[in-house]
């Protein structure tokens, strides 16, 4: 963009930014069509009374003071908190390991993460509905099976209907980050670990005091993905429990699409929609200040 | 075959239209929806339906069988009938419509007819003026009005106004048993609300569930409600509801009946883990038939598919059904009932005026032709057009057909669904609630101060 601007320039150089700065214009315009422009408009709507079928109305601030006195609100933050963190240290570590294991070079291994891949090719309301029939207390896999320890209200019970959404999600989620995972340990320098062996250390050290350190900015990745991800997370909650029972699984996606498209309320699930997208970009801001400030910063010193 | 155009066509124009809806639609998976080729293939169709959009009307509706085979043949009829003005058929699964349809509506995407349940979601579209008036054109052709029960058009009238044709079937809410249960335990159908409550040990002691509930979808819970508001105090505690009366709801026969349902609950009156259940799936149903669960109350709908599905549970005469019994010292008059009095279809006023003509052609003819009857009596339940009982006679459901012909016409009131009769917004808060009531994590005082805080809203 500069470059076209300031003329003083050579024209060699001018001409290669120029077309560089060319080269943004379909991201961007893509950008503005689908992020800024509809941000912009949920902004406006959340100032705005409309029941998503006659006129737009002026509301001021009154969605604002109604959701932000709404006793759900907290609640649906609470719940949205609680499936980020229990599905980040369930899936971290499952996927740290799966992925150094999967880095090995061994045939067995390359098969096996074909077959570990699987889950992330099927959709999510897929997935949900699927479980949904394998859960059903009646006619279900336990039921099927005669095993009456799987015999369980898993959907209508509060604790358990919050875990199956966390295994769900898991189960889901597992072979993509485990991917990102194996991709890191792979670029771990080998020269590393065969130092550490001629010193002595031996598996398990050398996974604690070399693969875990070196896939620092890979965790950094990964869980920014997993958390922002699951602050978006809808379809597959919606189709297993519709944020249910009560609103034990209402997490703020869910809520802001129950008021908006089931209540017709546009104006508060526009500002549900601001303050996720607000809690979003805290998120990951927070998580880039945590491991991004000393990028510049070698990991293979000695390597 | 030139179809095939106006499909893919009609088919870009459905995905055009799901773009800005976004990933929330799509998560409504495996609801997607189903085209019905218009003309059913009948070669005369062709012609008309290459000819454009403006010469042919759009109409969704619900996906779930045998209704929905019903509907499609209803449509391929009119366009035998009327190869130059027919009709295109979606249909969609039940919960997913109710989203879609709301949202289509409000983007200026609606099919030309609009298929509902009338009441609070209709007079929504009302108010943002996207339905027509059909008051003119009732009077206009008063034969159409005077086919049709006059308590179907209670729903179908906002301020006075008709806006929606009444259409398909009468839908009451029936008490169902499964006879084989209650040989096994010896004991007679109740007959009153204290009957239950001493029923439900005797089949839990024996392992058969007392009830059947699909409560993760809500609205089946809500039904049980319905009727002991109704046999306690009469339809005047939700009437003052739905008039917005301060308070409503802090009626004291209003949280009697509250708490006499949290009893059943506490009792174990429903099937274990019936919060897992949906009625999407019929799972409800499968259980009053393979003998897992005694009694179910539900619509009068799960009729067909329990004949459709159940084997021979129907057929062998195993099923039992009654209206919902009184409650000692009630006030309600045991004869009144609850559900849909009528499904409704309305004009989009946004549709071309030849749409418009191709609707109310519909309306008049195929819509409610002797056909329809004969076929909605097929499906086990009673149509909405006088004289229907004179077809019983010859269907093999006829004492159900009777039976539901009878409430309809004893019941002093035939109370809509509470979750139609309201504005989408109450409804929404309604049926949270009533899952909260059944989870027992809110009191009935709670149920009442939280939907307190949206009469009239």
């Amino acid at each position: 963009m500069s470059a076209v601007t300031t003329t003083a320039r050579p024209a060699s150089r001018a001409g290669r930014g120029g077309s560089l700065g060319w080269m943004t214009v379909p991201a961007l315009v893509f950008f503005l069509g689908f992020a800024v422009i509809p941000l912009i408009g949920v902004l406006a709507l959340s100032f705005a009374q409309w029941d998503g079928l006659g006129e737009i109305g002026v509301a001021g601030f009154a969605n604002w003071g109604a959701i932000l006195s709404d006793p759900g609100l907290p609640h649906a933050l609470w719940i949205t908190f609680l499936v980020m963190a229990v599905s980040w240290a369930v899936q971290t570590p499952a996927s740290i390991l799966m992925g150094a294991f999967l880095a090995g070079h061994q045939r067995y291994r390359a098969v096996l993460s074909v077959v570990f891949f699987i889950p992330l090719l099927l959709s999510s309301a897929a997935l949900a509905i699927t479980y949904k029939a394998l859960l059903d207390p009646n006619f279900g896999l336990g039921a099927g099976l005669g095993i009456p320890l799987l015999v369980q209200d898993w959907l209508g019970d509060p604790v358990l209907a919050f875990g199956v959404v966390i295994f769900v999600v898991s189960w889901q989620y597992i072979p993509f980050h485990s991917l990102i995972y194996q991709g890191g340990v792979r670029q771990i320098p080998r020269s590393m670990y065969e130092a550490a062996e001629l010193d002595g250390a031996g598996r398990v050290r050398r996974f604690f005091s070399i693969t875990l350190p070196q896939l620092k900015y890979t965790i950094i990745t990964s869980s920014t993905l997993m958390v922002v991800g699951s602050l978006t997370l809808f379809d597959l909650i919606f189709v297993l429990t519709a944020g249910g029972p009560g609103d034990a699984t209402r997490v703020l996606a869910l809520d802001m699409y129950k008021r908006g498209f089931q209540a017709n309320l546009m104006g508060p699930a526009s500002v549900i929609a601001v303050i996720l997208v607000l809690v979003g970009l805290a998120l990951s801001l927070l998580l880039r200040r945590l491991g991004g400030r000393d990028s510049g910063h070698s990991q293979l010193e000695g390597a | 075959m030139e179809s095939r155009t106006t499909s893919r066509r009609n088919f870009l124009s459905l995905v055009s239209m799901g773009v800005p809806l976004g990933a929330a639609l799509a998560a409504c998976g495996g609801t997607g929806p189903t085209q019905t080729g218009a003309g059913g293939g009948s070669g005369n169709a062709t012609a008309s339906t290459g000819g454009g959009g403006g010469k042919s009307a759009t109409y969704w509706y619900l996906s779930t069988q045998p209704q929905e085979g019903v509907r499609t043949r209803t449509v391929e009829r009119h366009n035998k009938a009327n190869p130059n003005g027919t009709i295109q058929g979606t249909t969609f699964q039940n919960d997913a419509y109710k989203t879609k349809i709301k949202t289509a509506i409000g983007a200026g995407q609606a099919p030309t007819l609009i298929w509902g349940w009338g009441g609070g979601t209709l007079r929504s579209y009302v108010q943002a003026g996207q339905v027509e008036d059909l008051t003119s054109w009732f009077d206009q052709n008063q034969a159409v009005k005077d086919k049709l029960f006059p308590s179907s058009f209670g729903a179908a009238t906002i301020d006075g106004k008709i806006y929606a044709m009444p259409c398909e079937t009468l839908q009451p809410i029936v008490l169902y048993y499964d006879k084989r249960a209650f040989d096994k335990i010896g004991a007679q159908p109740p007959q009153t609300w204290g009957d239950i409550l001493d029923l439900v040990p005797k089949f839990n002691a024996k392992g058969i569930a007392p009830f059947s509930l699909g409560g993760q979808s809500r609205w089946t819970n809500m039904m049980w409600l319905e009727f002991l508001f109704d046999r306690l105090g009469g339809p005047e505690i939700f009437q003052a509801v739905f008039d917005g009366e301060k308070d409503a709801w802090n009626n004291p026969l209003a949280i009697q009946a509250l708490g006499e349902v949290q009893k059943l609950v506490k009792a174990n009156g429903f099937v274990k883990g019936f919060s897992s259940i949906t009625a999407d799936s019929n799972a409800d149903q499968a259980l009053l038939y393979t003998g897992k669960a005694a009694m179910m109350l539900h619509g009068g709908w799960t009729y067909g598919s329990m004949s459709t599905d159940g084997g021979d549970f129907v057929s062998g005469g195993n099923l039992g059904y009654m209206n919902f019994p009184p409650i000692d010292g009630g006030k309600g008059d045991p004869g009144n009932t609850v559900g849909n009095p009528g499904q409704y279809i309305s004009i989009s006023s946004k549709a071309t005026p030849e749409q418009k003509e191709i609707a109310k052609k519909f309306f008049a003819g195929a819509l409610i032709d002797q056909t329809a009857v004969k076929e909605w009596v097929g499906t086990g339940a009673v149509p909405i057009i006088k004289g229907a009982d004179a077809e019983f006679a010859a269907s093999k459901d006829k004492d159900f057909l009777t039976f539901v012909y009878n409430i309809a016409v004893n019941a002093k009131s035939f109370a809509q669904s509470w979750d139609q009769a309201l504005s989408p917004t109450a409804a929404e808060v309604l049926l949270d609630n009533i899952s909260k009531l059944f989870q027992l994590s809110i009191s009935p005082q709670e149920f009442a101060t939280n939907m307190n805080a949206v009469i009239g809203k």
